[in-house]
């Protein structure tokens, strides 16, 4: 097993049993929206939080057996970045909502 | 004098006198790149949240999404990620003809995606239902589009790596390059989670 220049990168650490791992989670969690959304088992409400919670979940699965960011030190800096994007992203999309929605209602 | 300084310009032209650190930090700076880019597509997400149930008259998502077929296409995608995610496994153990196979199926499993979406596309198109028929509908081809294209560059990506690595073998610049197609792909199918959730299986319902 020749030690090439990968070895040390944090971003590079999936073995085959982190990658069929991380596959099995997110075929069940791709499996568990669509199932209910196409069933309709669930009331309205009920769906919807499935969808975003599977949904959620599913991205933290792709991150951490896919992507290999976590809070050990090689990766400490992708971890800060990502969670910096998160926070603008929740102000455009949650502000762009809110002010939208405001908007809408005001100018019923 | 004789510091690390003065021992890099006394190097000869051509000579390789690559950074120790050198895999990492073009991890990390095309890490930002994807970034930047997760907020671009935060930006289009804003937009579909705002104008996804301005249909104007038109077709609803009830009306045009087949589950089955996004499940298909969701399915195309998962495993060209996960198939990639072995083929750097491959990298790591220096196994380049796995690492061929790998990347070939990767890619196969991705213009699977991408024939399916842009057949979506054409078949909307020609029923009628195209961007410029309703905001719901504008905002959709945008997003879903814009991904799509990704999608794209990344097999064209692809491509270049498998002659790459056929060619050149595993060498230290290609496999760093490989590392950063892996992040590409990997986020490109992060960004489908939320495509699925938010447009197809969402758009579905009745709100």
């Amino acid at each position: 097993m020749s030690k090439g220049p990968l070895a040390s990168t944090g971003a590079a650490g999936g073995t085959i049993a982190t990658c069929l791992t991380g596959l099995v989670l997110a075929l069940i969690l791709t499996a568990i929206p669509f199932a209910l959304v196409m069933s309709g088992a669930l009331p309205l409400v009920a769906t919807l939080w499935a969808i975003g919670g599977a949904g959620m979940v599913q991205i933290a699965v792709h991150v951490h057996f896919f992507l290999h960011v976590d809070s050990s030190s090689e990766a400490r800096w992708n971890l800060v970045a990502i969670l910096y994007t998160l926070f603008i992203m929740a102000l455009f999309v949650g502000g762009s909502l809110w002010i939208m929605y405001d908007l809408h209602w005001r100018m019923m | 004098m004789m510091n690390s300084e003065a021992s890099i310009i006394v190097t000869a032209p051509g000579e390789e006198r690559e950074h120790p650190d050198t895999v990492d930090i073009q991890a990390f700076g095309f890490w930002i790149y994807l970034m930047s880019d997760l907020i671009l597509f935060a930006t289009l997400f804003a937009t579909f949240g705002v104008l996804g149930r301005n249909y104007a008259g038109g077709p609803t998502g009830k009306d045009l999404f087949d589950l089955s077929y996004t499940l298909g296409e969701t399915l195309f995608l998962l495993f060209s990620s996960a198939i990639y995610g072995l083929a750097m496994v491959a990298v790591i153990r220096g196994r380049k003809n796995w690492v061929l196979l790998g990347l070939a199926i990767a890619f196969l499993l991705g213009a699977g995606f991408v024939a399916m979406e842009v057949h979506e596309f054409y078949g909307l198109v020609a029923a009628g239902h195209g961007p410029e028929v309703s905001a719901f509908l504008s905002s959709f081809f945008t997003l879903v589009g814009t991904h799509g294209t990704h999608v794209t560059f990344g097999l064209l990506w692809m491509a270049v790596m498998m002659v790459q690595v056929a060619l050149k073998g595993l060498t230290s610049p290609v496999q760093s390059r490989l590392l950063r197609l892996s992040m590409f792909w990997h986020f490109l199918d992060i960004v489908w989670i939320a495509i699925f959730s938010i447009v197809y299986l969402t758009g579905v319902l009745h709100v």
